[in-house]
């Protein structure tokens, strides 16, 4: 055993979740593997349905645990968050990792002001009074850069701008300094200059804080400015992964080169068209035993249909699960 | 806020004056002859036409109206025909009386479906919530006059243990908060108590699931907060409109327990109303219909300002 690799702030193994329904089961996430190291910001990048939110409410076990069944093995600064009792998972919860959501107007009960609710979260973590909380909590909405933070404090959610909310999030995120932070697509609801604004912002605090940051989005262009590393996900599962700038340079999955080259270079010029996939995403509820995108793959055969194709290195930290890329190469 | 309730205020006034117009209008419209339960059946014409003078029956409508109008606003209502005491004093008397029942009825209403509301919006869809359910529909639907002969049945005619009808001791004049006057309320309080129960079980049952369901739950679990700090958000969430159906429901218990009153012979605004109607005295009933209006009235406002205060999203402008 090496002693100075240093131990990953996320580990999850095989995770699975599957939604019980009245009529169905819907597999959401089907055997995902991610590690994460400390200080790396990893992105989750795949197209709406394919599971990322719920990989990252499962890393807090957020999902209502009555028609949630989960399995696998989650490991977060190096506690076991699948065996954790409700006291200690929600003690985990907001001081160990943290989250903030695509919405900031309904991630905040609209009835509280924003400081309260900032005060609320430091309460609960440290013993604090009220005045010392207080305190936290403005020094948190100063270090996101909020204007007259004072004020802020007794504004309510739905007096601030998107921007402004968004800032307020990651400031309530914040503010019990966590080693890990879950973003859920947080710049998708905010105008493009915010957008840039907030993920400048995150880049900043987490090279601060020395902060971990998994990063949801369906944009690639926001996982450019925020991500060390990138994760595609289909149908539930990682297909591919690998460091930003290998992924960009070299994408393998024919998911992830369809993803990319949905994407305009340096906008949309005159008269070029988004490409978009064709096909549409597969049905939760009857996932096909074999690859998930082989009904949407110019390159299926019949192997794809059969089998799920195994995880392959095509590089050192570049790994792709395709049966293009066969395991003994 | 000043400028809010001076606006709203405002606003009250035309409402007072259409709600003036249609009841003065009402009793006017409806049939029979006034005088009838006031002159023996063997009066003289003149002495009909003197009462006739008397009451102010022989002027042009919109002077009768006009004139009531006037009293009103400074509080004299007129004369009952009945019994020859002022209006006013009678219908005070009365609302009061209705006032206090009404309170503790809507207490008690509060109490329970803020109960079952919060069971059944906790626990949708599992057996607890369809209990509670067979409860608010059980309170909204069944005939409250029955209910109250049923309670006065089984408590008073069967166990003796509460007085079945009335509104103190006998003998007593006005009120007091003791065993021997608080008895003569449980059986109409709880009967009357149904209504709002249902109500606003339904209601916190509709705003308990409709707040659960909501993103920033998940936004509060993310933060570390226990089921009970959550419940907290929850209550806060629902207040606003679980108070102002609960004040509503007061003023709804004011003027419409015409027949749990009449059951429990309770000497509230219900029962004067029931007996003006049925003596035909048409300045009693006017007054108690215009005062009875004036207070739902003031009811609203009290709830809006209420509701504003609690509910941050609702602009004061
Ligand atoms: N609590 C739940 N109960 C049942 N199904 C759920 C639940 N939460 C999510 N799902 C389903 O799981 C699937 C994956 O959802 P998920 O939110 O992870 O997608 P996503 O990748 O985040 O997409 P988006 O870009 O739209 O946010 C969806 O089909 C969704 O309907
Ligand atoms: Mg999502």
């Amino acid at each position: 055993m090496n002693l100075h690799v240093p131990q990953p702030i996320v580990s999850v193994r095989d995770l699975s979740v599957h939604f019980h329904s009245a009529s169905k089961i819907i597999s959401a996430v089907n055997g995902v593997s991610l590690t994460v190291a400390r200080g790396e910001s990893v992105a989750l990048i795949g197209e709406s349905g394919s599971g990322k939110s719920v990989t990252l409410r499962s890393l807090m076990r957020l999902h209502p645990e009555k028609t949630t069944a989960i399995k696998g093995r989650i490991e977060i600064d190096g506690a076991d968050v699948m065996t954790m009792s409700s006291s200690t998972l929600s003690a985990f919860r907001g001081s160990v990792t943290s989250m903030i959501f695509q919405e900031p107007l309904l991630a905040f009960d609209p009835v509280y002001t924003v400081g309260e609710q900032i005060i609320e979260s430091v309460r609960r973590h440290c013993r604090l009074s009220r005045k010392d909380a207080r305190a936290v909590a403005l020094e948190a909405l100063r270090s996101v850069r909020i204007p007259s933070p004072e004020q802020r404090l007794e504004a309510y959610p739905h007096e601030m701008s998107g921007g402004m909310r968004q800032r307020a999030m990651i400031a309530l995120a914040l503010a019990c300094k966590p080693r890990l932070l879950l973003a859920d697509e947080p710049t998708t609801a905010l105008d493009a200059t915010v957008q840039i604004q907030i993920l400048l912002l995150l880049r900043e605090l987490q090279r601060e804080m020395g902060l971990s940051i998994i990063f949801v989005t369906h944009d690639i262009g926001a996982a450019v400015e925020i991500a060390d590393r990138v994760a595609v996900m289909y149908g539930g599962r990682i297909v591919e992964e690998a460091p930003l700038a290998t992924l960009l340079a070299n994408p393998c999955h024919p998911y992830t080169v369809a993803l990319l080259s949905s994407r305009p270079e340096g906008g949309l010029s005159k008269g070029s068209r988004l490409e978009t996939i064709p096909g549409s995403p597969p049905d939760l509820s009857r996932l096909p035993e074999g690859c998930a995108f082989a009904a949407r793959c110019k390159y299926a055969s019949e192997a794809c249909k059969k089998s799920f194709p195994g995880r392959v290195a095509v590089s050192p930290e570049h790994y792709v699960s395709c049966h293009r890329f066969p395991e003994s190469a | 806020m000043g400028a809010y309730i001076l606006r709203r205020l405002l606003l009250a006034i035309p409402i007072m004056l259409g709600v003036a117009l249609v009841c003065f209008m009402l009793v006017q419209i409806a049939p029979g002859d006034p005088l009838v339960s006031v002159l023996p059946p063997d009066a003289s014409q003149e002495l009909r036409a003197q009462m006739i003078t008397a009451y102010g029956f022989d002027q042009p409508l919109p002077a009768q109206f006009m004139k009531w109008l006037w009293h009103a606003v400074q509080g004299d209502l007129g004369t009952s025909i009945a019994t020859s005491r002022p209006v006013f004093s009678e219908v005070m008397t009365a609302a009061i009386n209705s006032l206090r029942l009404a309170f503790l009825a809507t207490l008690i209403g509060f109490f329970f479906g803020c109960l079952f509301g919060f069971v059944a919006g906790y626990f949708q869809d599992t057996w607890l919530d369809r209990l509670a359910s067979v409860f608010s529909v059980f309170g909204v639907s069944v005939p409250h006059y029955w209910l109250g002969m049923l309670l006065v049945i089984v408590f008073s005619t069967q166990l003796y243990l509460l007085p079945a009808t009335g509104g103190g001791p006998v003998g007593a004049s006005g009120w007091a908060w003791d065993w021997a006057h608080v008895q003569f309320m449980i059986l109409p309080a709880i009967t009357l108590s149904v209504i709002p129960t249902g109500i606003i079980a339904r209601t916190v049952r509709a705003l308990v699931a409709e707040t659960l369901a909501q993103e920033f739950i998940v936004g509060l679990r993310a933060k570390g907060l226990g089921e009970s700090g959550i419940f907290r958000h929850v209550v806060k969430n629902a207040a606003p409109t679980a108070l102002a159906v609960m004040g509503l429901q007061l003023g709804y218990l004011m003027g419409g327990s015409i027949l749990v009153e009449t059951v429990f012979a309770w000497p509230g605004t219900g029962l004067l109303l029931n007996s003006a109607i049925f003596q035909r005295d048409l300045p009693l009933l006017q007054g108690t219909i215009w005062v009875l209006a004036l207070f739902f009235v003031v009811l609203n406002l009290l709830v809006d300002i209420l509701q504003t205060l609690l509910d941050p999203r609702i602009k004061r402008a």
